[in-house]
């Protein structure tokens, strides 16, 4: 069962093999027994979960199951949760219990009957790419318990890796779910910009943030993501379209598929191993009917720098309600109210959220914000033209979704500059609000590498399609790391 | 004082009287228990985005076709940044470099009588924006309180150009305003609870200088009273300054009602850094054509509109016209009465409405809407005076009879008390006879040249009459008979 397919799971639960009482407690004792060595939940609860999944149990004896009822899954801990203490991984939340629902939580949950696991660990206030900046501690890669799982949705990634949960979410703003996909083996999807309500997400930089689906293979991440999505009139980014069923595609042969290799991607910076791998996957895809075309994304150099001011800068706003006055974390004591503040965040916050803090006021203050934040806006559009003019000649985007496979735990915890740059591939893709995704394409040294398929706005059905084929061709996301258990 | 020129513009802030807040579904009623009427947005808790309330757009662009301004096609949220604990999010949702209005313009009536004159002020922007909660600093034993009912409570913030030059125009225009406000039905206008304030930018400069003199911002003034104050101590205080060899430093102040003072927040180098930038979480807000056209369709008569219309149509002055459009309960009641009383009739109707009611309800310190005399029941009474059925001194008496509540009607008022006047010339001749024959001595002083004698003579006919003959017709008879 821990190795199921989300579709496997449905069938054995309609089937009545097994109860979804049976399989939480499963993936509940899996937890209790390997989570204290990966530390990728950071907050289980056996009653809550149990109760849900007995209700998911009369859900389908009364014949009104949806499609993944009663399938148990993990929850980044940046979604809010109602009774659920939700902590973005800051110490600034780790008393705060949600008195509400995430609009993905609600849709996943009370609306499709999916049993929650737990609250997965990840970089505090999603702002990281190895979890190590989680006030919760650090989360072990499973393929090799030195080193990172990847971030922000390191715990997620983790957790699905291990099989300590069938499927996660996870949430992208820069790279969080394609990153720790790709370092863990896993398939990972961020739709595009407006298609996943972000109510009830933690914000970290609102005009990039997007959730999305992290599991064992494309054909999990469709039925997942078809519980998530849809117009949410409390978000006003939402995007109202028609329901779409996204796994309706997956089956579709890859005949004159255009890919298109962007040279900027293929250039100097990424280890050559990783990507000797991209490239046979690539080559792959010929196979299977697709041509390769060679397109440019002239700008894509100034992601790393656009994105390090526009995300700064929204999250240093987006972060000034964690003042310690109404909940969350409070200095235990301050004499007047600057000092109340001042000790609060200066306690509740760790290193990596202060630097962003401190960067984002500074490109927004006056006098700098035209040379700062409006010059990265600027960038930013150009990058979005260079992907609609790059979408011209091709149909999906392909390329590594990461310089390198998973790096030592602390490697890189000393040089911001070292760990921004290891979202080189996939933060251009936030700044376009395009879908990505991560997959599974080969291993180097007995660790994954990631392949990572950019596709136009709203084709999220045909990346899925073009990574569920190669997926039958081959058996990269098959693979589970050795001696867990 | 006299080689000084006084320049203000102010800000308002009015609440925009929408039953939910901006960008949340809670109620925005005053009153309730503090913190019970905020909810996960208006906390601010983890994770809760805004949504517009369109009815605080509607409002917007209410106002703005009511000033004759520009509604922008596409405006823009930005968020203010400050720390502050009424200030849930750690900033204000508001609106900087694109508006939802710009431009227009509010006419003035600035003094009465002869000093009387008309003002155009131009109006700079108003925007939308979201009000904090409050802060309370009273027993929380050395603590403060926060509640947070108002936090997200919809206002639009009004800016004037610098173009009033006295307090009297500084509190003619918030007068304008709030009159305005009112009438299209976007702000209670009550200023006790908020819902209308003003900040008043004073300068003074020599007069014939052509540059400002440095502004001084004078926060948050709720009455009328307070605005004219505050100003004069500040001129006052500006040029003292000024001529004490002293140059004015960019500041915000308060003013002490108690003391009549003001007196310096912050100078301008504490200013806040507000680090504005549109906010991700909403988008630009599109106003098309159609929307326009329907906010128009529900727009009432203008202020304006309606005082060109009584002049024009109506015959009234200026005066009377802009005292009966200063609000729209006035201007209703006046219009009512009008139409019982006869568009002819339309002088006297607003001689009645500004003079006597208006006498009345003052002394009693009632508001037109609770006048116990209806505008029928006026109007009823100033078709009897045209008519003759009464004199305009015997209408007073049927008036307060009304106003008391003793009948339902003019007529059945008249009917009753037999107020009818005499109008029958051989009733009158009868009565001018009696007393001509009584009053010899009067006569003959009369015929003596004394002018006087004649007007005893009128009081002793009325009074014979009961007041009830018709005065015109008494003067005739009596000029006659005595001509005679």
């Amino acid at each position: 069962m821990i190795n199921k397919s989300l579709k496997e799971l449905a069938q054995a639960l309609a089937a009545k093999q097994i109860s979804s009482v049976e399989l939480s407690t499963l993936f509940l004792d899996r937890i209790e027994r390997l989570n204290p060595d990966i530390n990728a939940f950071v907050t289980v609860d056996r009653e809550k979960t149990l109760a849900m999944a007995r209700a998911a149990d009369a859900r389908i004896a009364a014949g009104t199951a949806g499609p993944l009822t009663g399938i148990p899954v993990a929850q980044k801990d940046i979604f809010c949760a109602e009774g659920w203490t939700t902590t973005c991984g800051s110490k600034m939340l780790a008393n705060f219990v949600s008195p509400y629902d995430a609009t993905v939580i609600r849709k996943m949950h009370s609306e499709a009957g999916m049993v929650s696991l737990g609250k997965t660990n990840m970089d505090e206030f999603a702002m990281g790419s190895s979890n190590e900046t989680s006030y919760f501690g650090q989360v072990r890669n499973p393929w090799d318990r030195t080193r990172v799982p990847g971030g922000s949705s390191g715990g997620s990634a983790a957790a699905v890796a291990a099989r300590l949960a069938p499927a996660a979410t996870g949430t992208d703003t820069g790279g969080s779910i394609r990153q720790p996909a790709a370092l863990c083996n896993l398939t990972g999807l961020k739709p595009t910009y407006g298609v996943v309500s972000r109510y009830g997400m933690i914000a970290f930089a609102s005009s990039l943030d997007q959730g999305g689906p992290m599991a064992a293979s494309a054909e999990d991440c469709a039925l997942l993501l078809n519980t998530m999505v849809g117009f949410d009139e409390r978000d006003s980014t939402s995007l109202n379209r028609p329901v779409e069923d996204y796994a309706r595609d997956l089956d579709k042969p890859l005949n004159g598929l255009r890919i298109g290799l962007p040279k900027e991607f293929f250039g100097e910076g990424c280890d050559a191993e990783v990507m000797a791998a991209v490239r046979a996957a690539i080559a792959e895809y010929e196979k299977l009917g697709a041509s390769c075309v060679e397109v440019s994304l002239p700008n894509s150099h100034l992601s790393v720098p656009a994105y390090y001011v526009i995300a700064p800068a929204e999250a240093s706003s987006n972060l000034s309600r964690f003042d310690g006055v109404r909940y969350g974390y409070r200095a235990p004591e301050y004499g007047n109210l600057d000092d109340m503040y001042m000790k609060t965040r200066a306690q509740g916050f760790g290193a990596e959220v202060k630097r962003r803090i401190l960067i984002g006021a500074y490109v927004l203050s006056h006098g700098y914000y035209d040379a700062y934040y409006l010059q990265a806006q600027r960038i930013r559009r150009l990058i979005a033209n260079d992907f609609v003019e790059a979408f011209k000649s091709c149909d999906v985007i392909m390329g590594p979704t990461s310089p390198s496979t998973a790096f030592k735990l602390g490697e890189k915890a000393a040089d911001p500059v070292q760990m921004y740059l290891s979202d080189i591939y996939t933060i251009a893709v936030n700044l376009a609000g395009l879908p990505g995704m991560s997959i599974p394409c080969g291993f180097v040294g007995g660790l994954p590498v990631g392949l990572q398929l950019v596709g136009n706005y709203f084709a999220e059905s045909q990346l899925l399609n073009v990574a569920h084929r190669y997926q039958q061709a081959t058996d990269w996301h098959a693979r589970r790391p050795g001696a867990i258990d | 004082m006299n080689q000084w020129e006084v320049v203000i513009g102010i800000e308002t802030h009015a609440q925009l009287a929408t039953v939910s807040k901006i960008f949340s579904g809670a109620s925005t009623a005053f009153g309730a228990e503090p913190n019970t009427q905020a909810c996960a947005v208006d906390l601010a808790l983890p994770g809760v985005l805004p949504v517009l309330n369109k009815k605080a757009v509607d409002c917007a662009i209410r106002f703005g076709l009511a000033i004759g301004a520009e509604v922008a096609r596409k405006s823009i949220f930005a968020r203010k940044n400050y720390f502050y604990p009424d200030l849930p999010k750690g900033y204000q949702i508001s609106q900087m470099d694109l508006p939802v209005v710009v431009g227009g313009n509010l006419t003035l009536q600035v003094g009465s009588g002869d000093k009387a004159y008309e003002k155009v002020v131009r109006l700079t922007r108003a925007h939308l924006e979201e009000d904090a909660g409050k802060s309370l600093h009273e027993d929380f034993h050395g603590k403060s309180g926060i509640d947070l009912n108002r936090a997200g409570t919809p206002l639009l913030e009004i800016v004037s150009e610098p173009d009033m030059r006295s307090s009297d125009e500084a509190v003619a225009y918030a007068k304008a305003l709030h009159g305005l406000v009112r009438w299209i039905g976007i702000c209670d206008g009550n200023m006790q609870e908020g819902s209308f304030r003003c900040d008043a930018n004073v300068s003074v400069r020599p007069k014939g200088q052509a540059e400002f003199g440095t502004r001084r911002e004078i926060k948050n003034l709720n009455s009328f009273r307070f605005l004219k104050e505050a100003i004069d101590f500040e001129v006052q205080w500006q040029i003292n300054e000024i001529e004490e060899g002293r140059k004015i430093q960019q500041a915000t102040v308060l003013f002490d009602p108690d003391t009549g003072e003001t007196r310096s927040m912050r100078s301008k180098e504490d200013a806040h850094d507000y680090r504005y930038f549109p906010d991700p979480d909403l988008l630009p807000l599109v106003i098309g054509g159609d929307w326009i056209e329907r906010v128009k369709g529900e727009l009432p008569e203008l202020p304006d509109q309606k005082r060109e219309r009584f002049m024009t149509v109506l015959g009234l002055s200026p005066y009377d016209a802009g005292t009966l459009t200063a609000s729209q309960e006035i201007a209703a009641y006046f219009e009512a009465t009008v139409v019982v009383a006869g568009q002819s009739n339309a002088k006297p109707c607003a001689n009645w409405v500004m003079v006597d009611l208006a006498a009345r309800l003052n002394k009693e310190g009632k508001d037109i809407a609770e006048s116990p005399v209806s505008a029928q029941q006026l109007g009823g009474l100033i078709q009897r005076i045209a008519d003759n059925t009464i004199s305009n001194n015997i209408a007073k008496k049927v008036f307060e009879t009304l106003w008391n509540g003793e009948g339902a009607t003019a007529d059945e008022v008249i009917d009753k008390q037999g107020l009818k006047q005499i109008t029958d010339t051989g009733a009158i001749e009868a009565l001018v006879d009696d007393v001509l024959a009584a009053n010899a001595a009067n006569v003959a002083e009369f015929k003596a040249g004394k002018e006087k004698a004649f007007n005893a003579l009128v009081g002793q006919v009325m009074k014979a009459a009961k007041g009830k003959a018709n005065p015109q017709q008494v003067n005739d008879l009596l000029k006659k008979k005595l001509a005679g």
